[in-house]
C-alpha cells in the first residue's frame, strides 16, 4: 500500500464515523434543532506524498509548413504528468518524444498531460500548403534550331553576271560557311543543307537554269573541298524565278546573282 | 462538167498565188505585192441588221490581221455595193457604178478580189450569205471562189462566229492558215504562282492548265496538239503544309521545292502523264519533234548542260550535245525534223547554233554580238526568230528574224521594253512573243514584218508562249 492509498482510507474512516454519530443524534432529539453538518474534512496533503503539478516543458512541431505528402516532426518534454496524450489521433505518449505526423491538411495537435498536482496543455499547428508549380528552369540562354542558326549566320556567295567561278569574296564567305556548317552538322546529325542558285533578271530564264546550276555546283564543290560532307548537301537552281530583289540596277542584280545556303528537309 | 474544168483552172491560178504568197512571207518586207481585197460593209435584213457593226469590224480585222492581205480603203468603193450575184449587171464602161466586176477592178478601187453578201434571221438564227468574187474575170460565174451560207448565233457571239468563219474560207483560198480555234499556251502568275495557262489567239477565253502551286513554267505542245511537256520545281509533300501556311505572305515564299522536272500531260483529258526524269540537278523540256513521238530536253544528267532527245515516257534517252558548255533551248526544225538549232555558250555569251539532229556539223548562226536566245523555226522550216540584246545593254533583248540559209536578220522590235519568247503561229506570218514594257511582261502577238502589234494579257506577269498548231 503506498502512502498515497493509505490517506485515502484514512479520509473514508473519518467520513463514515461522522455520518453515524448525525443519524443517531438526528432520531433520537428531536426537540432541539440539529446542528449544521460539520464541513467536511479539509483534504489535507499526506506529509509523506508529493503532489507537484503536471508541466509540459516543450512541444514542436518541425516543420510548421509543409506541402501536402510531406512531414511534419512533432517532440515534447513533459513533466511530472501521470498520463499524456496527444489529440487528432496520435494518442498516447511518454513523457519525452517525437513523432511524424502526415497531416494532409492545416492541422492543430494539442498535448494534454495530467499528473497528480494538475494538468497541463499546449497545441501546435502545421500548416500544410498545396504545393507551388515547378520553377522556371535556370536561364541557360535560347536554344536555336539548326535552321535558325543557319539562315542567322550563313552568307551568300556572289558572282559576277554570267559567270559561276568563284570570286575571292565569295570564297571567303563559303569558307566561313563551311565552318559553320561542319558546327551545325556535328551537333545536328540529321539536319542537311539545300545550296541554292540564282541569278539576276537579265538572262534568259532557260539559260539562266543552267547558270544556276553551275553557281550552285560551283559552292558545293569549295564546301566539300573545305571538309563538309557531301551527302549533306543538295544543289538546286532557281535561275530567275526567285529574285530576292525585284529592282532593275546593278545593286539589286549583284544581290540575286548569289549561291545562298538553306535548310533542307 | 464545164465547172470542174473552169474551177481546176482556178485552183491552178491559185496554186500560182499561193506560190508567190510563201515567196512574199519568205521576203517579209514586200508588203506591197499583197493581193488587194475590197470588203465593202455587209447588211443584214430586219433584226439582223443590229449584230452588223459586230459582223463588219470582224471581218475586216480578222482578214487584215491576217498579215496575207491588202484591204483597200472603203473610200474609194463605188457608191452601189452589190448583195447577191443577182445585183451584177454589165453596163457600159465607165460608169463605175458598182454593179460589175470592172468597177471593182478598176480605178480608183483597183481591188483583186471583192467580198460581198448579206445576212439575214432565219428560224431564229444569223444566217450570212457571203461571195468572194475574183473581179478581173470576165463574167460573175468565173469570178466566184466562195459561194456560202453560214449560220451562227443570233446574238453577238454568232455574229463573230460566222465573220470568222467567212474570214477563214477567205484566207484558205490564198494559202492561209487560220489561226481560229488554234490556242496559245503561255505562263501566268495572276494565281500567285506560276502556272500554265491557255487563251485563244486573240487573247480570249484565257483557262488556267495546271494547279501545281509551285513554279510551274517553259511549255511545249505537240505539233499533233496531244500533248504538252513543261517544267515544275515539284513541291515536296512534307512541305505542303507549312506552304499553305505561308501562301499569305507571298513576299518570299520559303516552300521546300525540289529540283526541276520534266512533266508531261495529255491535253485531251488534262491528266498528268508518266514522264522518267533522269537523276541530275536539273531536267528541263524544250520542245517536241515534229513526230510528235520525241521531245528534246536539257539536263545536267551527264556533266555539263548538253541536250538529250527522249520518248514520250522519258524513256530511249539519246545524248546530242557533247561540249560541257551550257546548251539549252533546242528546236527541231518543223519541216525536217533533220536538223535543231540551240543556244550555246561555248564561244562565251550565249549565241544561237545549228546542227545536225545527231549533234554533228555544229555552225553559230548569230554573229556573236550580245546575247542571243528563245529561238523558234517558222513553220516553213526556213526561218528562226530569237530575242537579241544586239545594239543593247544585257537584258534588254527585241525580236529578229533570219533567214537560216543566208543568215540575213530582220529587227522587229526596236527597244520598246524587254522583248522574249518569240514563237510562230501556225500560219507562219504571225509572231507571239512577251514583252516587259511597263511594270508587268505581257503577252503580245504581231506580224512577223513588226507590225500589227496587239497586247493579249494584262492580268499578272505572262511569258513563255507558244503555239498550238494543232486546233482543239
Amino acid at each position: 500500500m503506498t502512502e498515497r492509498e493509505r490517506s485515502h482510507t484514512y479520509k473514508f474512516g473519518a467520513i463514515v464515523l461522522a455520518l453515524t454519530l448525525s443519524m443517531i443524534t438526528a432520531g433520537c432529539s428531536k426537540k432541539t434543532p440539529p446542528p449544521p453538518p460539520p464541513p467536511p474534512p479539509a483534504p489535507t496533503v499526506a506529509p509523506t506524498a508529493p503532489s507537484a503539478r503536471a508541466t509540459i516543458n516543450s512541444f514542436t512541431a518541425e516543420p510548421s509548413t509543409i506541402e501536402r505528402g510531406q512531414s511534419s516532426t512533432l517532440a515534447w518534454s513533459i513533466g511530472n504528468a501521470t498520463d499524456m496524450s496527444i489529440s487528432q489521433g496520435v494518442g498516447a505518449v511518454q513523457s519525452q518524444g517525437q513523432r511524424q505526423v502526415f497531416p494532409t491538411a492545416t492541422t492543430t495537435y494539442t498535448l494534454t498531460a495530467n499528473g497528480p498536482g494538475g494538468s497541463d496543455s499546449r497545441s501546435v499547428t502545421v500548416s500544410v500548403g498545396t504545393p507551388p508549380p515547378p520553377p522556371p528552369p535556370p536561364p541557360t540562354g535560347p536554344r536555336l534550331s539548326s535552321s535558325d542558326i543557319l539562315q542567322q549566320q550563313s552568307q551568300d556567295a556572289y558572282f559576277d553576271y554570267d559567270k559561276s567561278d568563284l570570286r575571292s569574296d565569295a570564297r571567303d564567305a563559303l569558307t566561313r560557311d563551311a565552318g559553320l556548317l561542319k558546327q551545325i552538322f556535328g551537333q545536328d546529325p540529321n539536319f542537311t543543307v539545300v545550296v541554292e542558285g540564282h541569278c539576276d533578271e537579265r538572262g534568259s530564264a532557260e539559260y539562266n537554269l543552267a547558270l544556276g546550276d553551275r553557281r550552285a555546283s560551283a559552292a558545293k564543290e569549295l564546301l566539300v573541298q573545305l571538309g563538309v560532307p557531301a551527302d549533306r548537301l543538295k544543289t538546286i537552281s532557281y535561275g530567275k524565278e526567285r529574285p530576292q530583289c525585284t529592282e532593275a540596277n546593278e545593286e539589286c542584280w549583284q544581290k540575286n546573282r548569289r549561291a545562298h545556303l538553306s535548310p533542307g528537309q | 462538167m464545164k465547172k470542174i474544168i473552169i474551177f481546176g483552172s482556178f485552183a491552178l491560178a491559185l496554186c500560182g498565188l499561193i506560190y508567190s504568197q510563201v515567196n512574199i512571207s519568205g521576203e517579209i518586207h514586200k508588203t506591197g505585192e499583197k493581193p488587194k481585197i475590197a470588203v465593202p460593209d455587209l447588211r443584214g435584213v430586219g433584226d439582223a441588221q443590229r449584230l452588223m457593226a459586230t459582223f463588219n469590224s470582224t471581218l475586216s480585222s480578222e482578214l487584215n490581221n491576217s498579215g496575207q492581205l491588202n484591204i483597200v480603203p472603203k473610200t474609194s468603193y463605188p457608191l452601189q455595193i452589190p448583195q447577191q450575184p443577182a445585183d451584177f449587171r454589165p453596163h457600159a464602161s465607165g460608169q463605175n457604178q458598182g454593179t460589175w466586176l470592172a468597177d471593182w477592178s478598176g480605178p480608183p478601187v483597183n481591188a483583186n478580189y471583192l467580198a460581198f453578201g448579206y445576212t439575214a434571221v432565219q428560224n431564229n438564227q444569223l444566217v450570212l450569205y457571203g461571195w468572194l468574187y475574183d473581179v478581173a474575170q470576165a463574167n460573175t460565174t468565173s469570178a466566184q471562189l466562195i459561194g456560202k451560207v453560214y449560220i451562227g448565233s443570233l446574238d453577238e457571239a454568232g455574229a463573230r462566229k460566222v465573220a470568222q468563219d467567212f474570214a477563214a474560207d477567205i484566207l484558205k483560198q490564198f494559202g492561209a492558215v487560220s489561226l481560229i480555234g488554234t490556242r496559245i499556251y503561255f505562263v501566268s502568275d495572276r494565281t500567285g504562282h506560276k502556272e500554265i495557262w491557255s487563251m485563244n489567239y486573240d487573247g480570249s477565253d484565257q483557262k488556267q492548265f495546271t494547279s501545281y502551286r509551285t513554279i510551274t513554267s517553259f511549255p511545249a505542245v505537240s505539233p499533233d496538239g496531244a500533248k504538252i511537256a513543261f517544267t515544275t520545281f515539284p513541291l515536296l509533300a512534307s512541305s505542303r503544309a507549312s506552304a499553305d501556311k505561308l501562301r499569305s505572305s507571298i513576299a518570299e515564299p520559303r516552300e521546300n521545292l525540289g529540283q526541276p522536272q520534266i512533266y508531261m500531260h495529255s491535253l485531251e483529258t488534262g491528266r498528268k502523264l508518266v514522264y522518267y526524269n533522269q537523276q541530275a540537278s536539273m531536267n528541263a523540256a524544250s520542245d517536241f519533234m515534229p513526230d510528235s513521238r520525241h521531245l528534246l530536253i536539257y539536263s545536267s544528267a551527264g556533266g555539263g548542260y548538253s541536250v538529250y532527245m527522249t520518248d514520250l515516257d522519258g524513256g530511249s534517252i539519246r545524248r546530242i550535245t557533247h561540249s560541257g558548255s551550257i546548251e539549252v533551248e533546242p528546236k527541231a526544225n518543223p519541216k525536217t525534223g533533220a536538223d535543231i538549232v540551240f543556244v550555246s555558250d561555248r564561244g562565251g555569251l550565249p549565241q544561237i547554233y545549228r546542227m545536225n539532229i545527231d549533234g554533228t556539223d555544229v555552225a553559230r548562226l548569230t554573229t556573236g554580238e550580245g546575247e542571243a536566245v528563245n529561238p523558234s523555226w517558222s513553220p516553213d522550216g526556213q526561218h528562226i526568230a530569237f530575242a537579241w540584246t544586239r545594239g543593247f545593254e544585257p537584258g534588254n533583248y527585241n525580236i529578229f528574224v533570219m533567214d537560216v540559209a543566208t543568215r540575213d536578220v530582220v529587227q522587229l522590235t526596236h527597244g520598246a521594253g524587254r522583248n522574249e519568247n518569240p514563237v510562230w503561229a501556225p500560219d507562219g506570218v504571225h509572231l507571239v512573243f512577251s514583252s516587259k514594257r511597263g511594270r508587268a511582261t505581257e503577252i503580245y502577238t504581231m506580224l512577223a514584218n513588226g507590225t500589227g502589234v496587239q497586247q493579249l494579257t494584262t492580268q499578272g506577269n505572262n511569258e513563255k508562249p507558244v503555239w498550238s498548231r494543232a486546233t482543239q
